[in-house]
Order: C-alpha cells, then structure tokens, then sequence
C-alpha cells in the first residue's frame, strides 16, 4: 500500500497543497463538501497530524473503564438478544411460532424476567432496538428489569451488511449516519454498550485487502462515535465458518483481520481500555473434512490473540457463530484452560443462538413453559460461567436442544 | 567509540576499542546473573583477547548471548523535515547467515523518529516501521532472533504526553508492518524508548509518571506473545536509567504480560570507561557488575534508588540528534 497523495509544491508529503491538487479520486465518498477523498489521502492527512490527538477526559476514561470492567468480571459474560426482526423471525419459525411483535415481546420477556440468579453468570445484555423500547406484561419496562438484576443493557447500532463493489462477495457494514445521535440516546434509554457486527468471509481469494481495510475502519469509526457519547463499543469483526479451509488458515486470517483492526483503532484514537473485542473463536471451516479438538481449537484462538490485541483491552466475548451450545461451552472451557500463550485479558462469552436454542425449543411459544424455557437459559448460562472460569464440566449441562450444530450457511444476521 | 573514547582521552584505535570491549568481556562471571545478552558491533565480533581467545568465546563462557548490530545508519528522507529511515537491507540474509554462524543469535536494528511540531511524519512512521518488519523478517529466516529498535529521540521541548501519543503511534505502525510481513513475534524483542518528556520541557515528571505513560503506551500497542521489552537508555544517566526501569517494573497502571528489562549502552558503560581510563580495567570492570547488578534488580522492580552510585555521576548522557 503505498499514499495516493502526490507531494504538493513544497514536496512533503501528504501536505494541504498535496490534498488540494489531488481533486478527485475514486473510493470512498466523505461527504466533506462533495469533495470524493480517498481513504488513502485521509489517512495522510490525518496521519500527519496522527501524533496529535486527545485522549478522553478522565472522566469519561473511568466510566468506559467501569462499564468494561463490569462486563467481563470474572465468571461472566453477554447474552447478545439482539436479532433483528428478520432474524428472530426465523428463530421463532423453527419453533412453529409467528413473527409478531407481541411473540417477540413475549420471548424477551422470558429471558428478562429470569431470575435474579442469571445475573451470577450474565454481566451484560445486547438488545435490539425495538426491545429497548419494550414492557413485561405488568407494563415494567424491560430495561428496568434488566437493570435491576445488576445487569448491564446494551445496544446492537449497526444497520446491517452491504457489498463492496468489485469485491468477491465482499461486504462491509453500515449505521454510521447520525450514530452520534443515536448513542446519545441509547445512552438517556440506558445502554452503557454498543455492538457493531462486521463480516469477513474466508475464500480462495478473501478476505480482500478492501474489505479488511473497509471494514476495520468503520469499527473504528463506530467505536470512536460509541465513546464520545459515553458507551463502550463492542467490537466485532467476524471471520465467519463458512468454507473447507483448515484451522491454520483460519488463524492467519483471524490474525490478519485482528492486526487491521487494531491498527485502525489506533488511527481513530479509540481509547482500548473502553472497548472490548468479539471475535470468532479460530475454527476450520465448516466444510473442512479435517476436525479439530477443542485444544487444537483453543491453541489456536489463544496464540491469534496474543498476537495481536493489545493487553490493555480488557476482554475478548467470544461469538459462538455456528456451534452448538456444548461446543461453544466446550471450546470457551479450553481456551481458558490454555496456556500456550500469555492470555492478559478476560476471555469470556457473548452468545446468541449458542446461549438460547435450548431455550427457544423448550418455551416453544407457550406460556406454561416459560419457567421451563429460564431454566434452560440459566443452565446453559451457568455453564458459559463456568467455561469463562476454565471449571467446565464438559457434557454436564444438557441442553433442551441436544447437541444440534446452530450452523446457518453465510449467515447475515 | 571514538567519542566514548574521546571522552576519557583515549584514541580511537582498533586495539584501545578491542581493550575496551576486552575489559568487558572478560569481567568475572558474576556478570552473567545480570547480563543475558550483548549487542556487539561487526568488527567486535571478530577481535580477540590479549591470549588469542575470540572475544566471542568469552562471551558464550559467561552464559551471555551475542548479538549484532546489522543496520548501517540512518539515511535522509527526502522531502521530510529532517527525518530518516534506516539501510543495511542489502544481503543481509547472507550477513545474518554468517553472523549466525560466528556465533551470534540474536541481532539488532535501530530506526529513528523525531518528535517535532509536525514530526514524525506519516512517511517516517510507515517507512521505519516496514524498514524494520524486513529486517526481522530477514532475520528470522536466518535463525536470528530480531530486535526491533524504532527510537523515539529524546530531543525536544515536547511534554510527556506528546510523548506518549507519539510513541503509541509508531508502536502501532510497527506492529502492523510486523503483522504484514507475517513476523514471528514469539521470536522478537521489542527495544523501544521510555515514554519520557523531551530533554528540553519545561515541566520535570517523576519516574512513576513516566512509569505509567510507558506501561500504558506499551499495554495498547504491543501484543502479548512478544516475549520482552529491553528498553534502550536514551540521554538518561545511568541513575536515572535504573530507576526508571524500576519505576516502569513496579507501576500497576496497566497490564504487561512481556518481562520489561534493560538493553543499555551509555547507561551501563559511563562509569565503566571512567574508571577505567585506559588503565584501571579491575576498576571499570567493578563499576560495570555494580551497574549490571543494579538493572537486574530493577528489572524485578526491586531496586533502591541511589543505592549505586557510579563513578560517572549524575551526568546526563543526552546527545543531541544521537546518530549512534
């Protein structure tokens, strides 16, 4: 990679005359004034004067400090309830149930009206939008029943994947505009974290120099905008399963993908102390005809790790992306278990389907199974407690929905 | 050498710098408990001692491991304000490979950044850090462990936390180019400043501030599988060197999961050559164990500030615009 910019008149580099002789370039529209900068020539620009920054007051350092800390205590992690509407719809179709507001309502009111005991093994919660918004039957706002188990909410903001033009099948992921807004309310509604979800697909030729480059920069840019309005961003650059590649390769791109966000969150002086990482566990494909142990897999997660987050991030809540609940209990298990590597962070859960299959299959959609469909979820989440501790009992905890891997093909949401 | 000898008013000969580095090399075996590793430059490696023994083998017998400098200086950036990149890529594998085979297994690189009211500049940032990711990359291939030096000068009037932001960003430039080049960071060392303000700031810090702005730049920048930070002394006095490695070994500011310890040329040798003069080598080699022996304890954080004092003094051991 080499700066675009051509040397302005005094010959340095990336200078302001350099810019303005540029005038237009392909890539990437800044909306600045219609002027279409390349992310090249922004990057000169604002890596000339990169030294020059503000580190967060320290006020704002301690509450992001607080909010992070408090998510990967010891012994615990997230449940992500975020599905979107799409997406929670084809949930609640496998269990025969329509996708209507009042079913969605009354599926995460199920989960909020646990009870207390989950929040021995839950710190956090993500939602989705309309679930911020939402009551139990008694009209308590859900927000409010979370709270008041210890439990902190958080707030998916991304607007979904769209494709890279030219890429092979590439995307990136957008909700930046007006996010600053947004945060600031979420924040009022009481969310103290956010969580952006980016996909990065392993093929022949991918994940592609763009999208690694795109999509580390709009985390970067989310997690920037999460901070100023005083949530901790949760960082998620997921390397989905999907492919035959073997775990090797899945650590060289994990690893590669993890060394671009990084250096991006350091472009956008995003405060790491205030953040946390979810990443995909390092697994092989789905399609690999090779299977791998847990400690393979652990070994591998842990070493892609090391080599690249930084210890000042406090912790790593994993995505269970396609396993089933024991596997992602399992593999949680051995990757704390694991010493191939120096491990300075909490290395911890955020689980959607691989936190709440079991508890879907027993609630079923039917309110005399509700108490049945909470036990299941403070089962698992008791489990997921115990692997983020490296006290897993592997096969201990049976889940409603057996061992069913949770796998869906190049899963969107 | 010719100015370290210049300053105890020897000249520069190839016999007084082999003596020199004869005195050190021949030091008693105490030595070893505080001093894992020597950087040595080409000519050192090849000289012999007063008996006919290669200073190399004296070395290897006091458990110490030798290393080589392997840049070759500080080149101009043309268009920068007086900024620079580092050469010494040419054939270097097959510089690596023999060095290797004379004995030598780890090397080192130093590239330099200037803290200044617009530097150091994107180009010095990317420049330097990819200079140094193919110099370990070249290294590795060649069974040499890498050091990675990207210094950031001392020199300005810059306040600790310019310092610290600047430090931050050229070690992330760093490990990105290291990561591009696909290096092995479990087999790399990391040799960086102390985040400390420039020479000239008006405002003096305390060792545990500067402690903390270290261990907090390091803590977001470099990776938990490199193994070890040995910091370089800079203009510091060999005091101040030692407190501040203690200082950086007991802060609690941040995590640091690599061992954080000494890797000093100045800070090590000011007392040594002034004791020696040319002619007292019992004396030179007696300040160097005390001084080698103070930096062991500091790099446990166990030091006693003031509790060696050496025949240097306090004297500051800035050099403007240090080229070597």
């Amino acid at each position: 990679m080499t700066p675009v910019a051509r040397r302005g008149s005094r010959g340095y580099v990336g200078g302001v005359e350099g810019i303005n002789t540029h005038g237009q370039l392909a890539g990437r529209g800044e909306g600045q004034g219609g002027r279409v900068v390349s992310p090249h020539i922004s990057n000169t620009r604002a890596a000339i004067m990169t030294t020059y920054f503000s580190y967060p007051d320290e006020s704002l350092q301690q509450e992001l400090r607080r909010i992070a800390n408090a998510i990967t205590a010891p012994g615990k992690g997230i449940l992500a309830a975020d599905e979107s509407v799409s997406t929670m719809g084809k949930r609640l179709a496998d269990i025969g149930v329509e996708n209507t507001d009042e079913n969605r309502r009354k599926y995460r009111q199920l989960l909020f009206t646990t009870d207390k005991s989950v929040s021995e093994y839950i710190s956090g919660v993500i939602l989705f939008h309309e679930t911020v918004y939402q009551k139990s039957d008694d009209g308590t706002p859900f927000i409010n029943l979370i709270k008041d188990k210890g439990i902190i909410a958080g707030i998916k903001v991304d607007k979904g994947v769209v494709p890279l033009m030219g890429s092979e099948d590439e995307s990136t992921t957008q909700g930046l505009d007006d996010l600053s807004q947004r945060c600031a309310q979420y924040k009022k509604d009481g969310c103290d974290f956010a969580k952006w979800r980016s996909v990065l697909k392993i093929g022949k030729n991918t994940p592609s120099y763009q999208s690694m480059l795109e999509n580390a920069n709009v985390l970067a840019r989310y997690a920037s905008i999460c901070q100023m309005n005083g949530l901790v961003p949760i960082v998620e650059p997921e390397v989905l399963p999907d492919g035959e590649h073997d775990l090797d390769r899945a650590q060289k791109v994990t690893e590669t993908v993890l060394a671009f966000v990084y250096k991006a969150l350091n472009d956008h002086h995003v405060f790491l102390e205030g953040t946390l990482l979810k990443p995909n566990m390092v697994t092989a494909g789905q399609s690999c005809s090779k299977k791998f142990k847990p400690e393979e897999v652990a070994k591998a997660t842990v070493v892609a790790l090391s080599r690249t987050m930084p210890a000042a991030v406090p912790g790593v809540t994993f995505l269970s992306g396609g396993q089933s609940e024991e596997e992602a209990s399992v593999h949680l298990d051995a990757i704390n278990k694991c010493t191939e590597a120096k491990k300075p962070w909490a290395l911890t859960f955020s689980y959607g389907r691989a936190l709440q299959a079991s508890v879907l299959r027993a609630w079923g959609g039917k309110d005399e199974n509700v108490k049945g469909g909470q036990a299941e979820l403070l089962s698992r989440a008791k489990a997921n407690s115990e692997a983020s501790l490296g006290k897993y009992q592997w096969g201990s905890c049976q889940g409603y929905a057996g061992d069913k891997g949770l796998f869906i093909k190049d899963h969107a949401y | 050498m010719g100015k370290r000898l210049a300053d105890i008013n020897l000249e520069n000969t190839e016999d007084n710098r082999r003596k020199y580095r004869q005195l050190l090399f021949t030091t008693d075996k105490e030595l070893g408990n505080y001093i894992s590793g020597v950087i040595l430059f080409h000519e050192t490696l090849y000289q012999k001692s007063d008996d006919g023994r290669p200073l190399v083998n004296l070395i290897k017998q006091l458990g110490i491991i030798p290393g080589i400098k392997v840049d070759k200086g500080v080149v101009p950036l043309m268009g920068s304000e007086d900024e620079s990149t580092t050469q010494g890529l040419d054939d270097l594998s097959q510089r690596c490979a023999q060095y290797k085979k004379d004995g030598c297994d780890f090397a080192k690189w130093r590239s330099v950044l200037k803290v200044g009211k617009n530097t150091p500049s994107y180009q010095a940032m990317l420049e330097n850090a990819n200079v140094l990711a193919r110099y370990a990359s070249i290294c590795q291939m060649n069974g040499l462990v890498p050091i990675v030096e990207p210094e950031v000068l001392m020199d300005g009037s810059h306040d600790l936390e310019r310092a610290q932001k600047v430090t931050e960003t050229v070690l992330a430039f760093t490990y990105k180019a290291l990561n591009d080049h696909h290096v092995f960071l479990e087999g790399t060392l990391l040799k960086p400043n102390m985040v400390l303000a420039g020479q000239e700031c008006p405002t003096k810090y305390t060792p545990q501030q500067a402690a903390q702005a270290t261990v907090v730049a390091l803590s977001r920048t470099v990776p938990a599988a490199v193994p070890g930070i040995c910091f370089l002394s800079g203009g510091q006095s060999e005091e101040e060197a030692t407190i501040h490695l203690d200082a950086i070994n007991k802060c609690t500011a941040g995590r640091k999961p690599w061992s954080l310890t000494f890797s000093y040329g100045r800070a090590l040798q000011a007392s040594t050559l002034k004791a020696w003069k040319g002619k007292d080598v019992k004396a030179g080699q007696a300040e160097l164990l005390k001084r080698a022996k103070a930096n062991g304890a500091a790099s446990m954080g166990k030091y006693v500030a003031g509790s060696v004092a050496g025949t240097a003094g306090e004297a500051g051991l800035f050099v403007k615009n240090h080229q070597y």
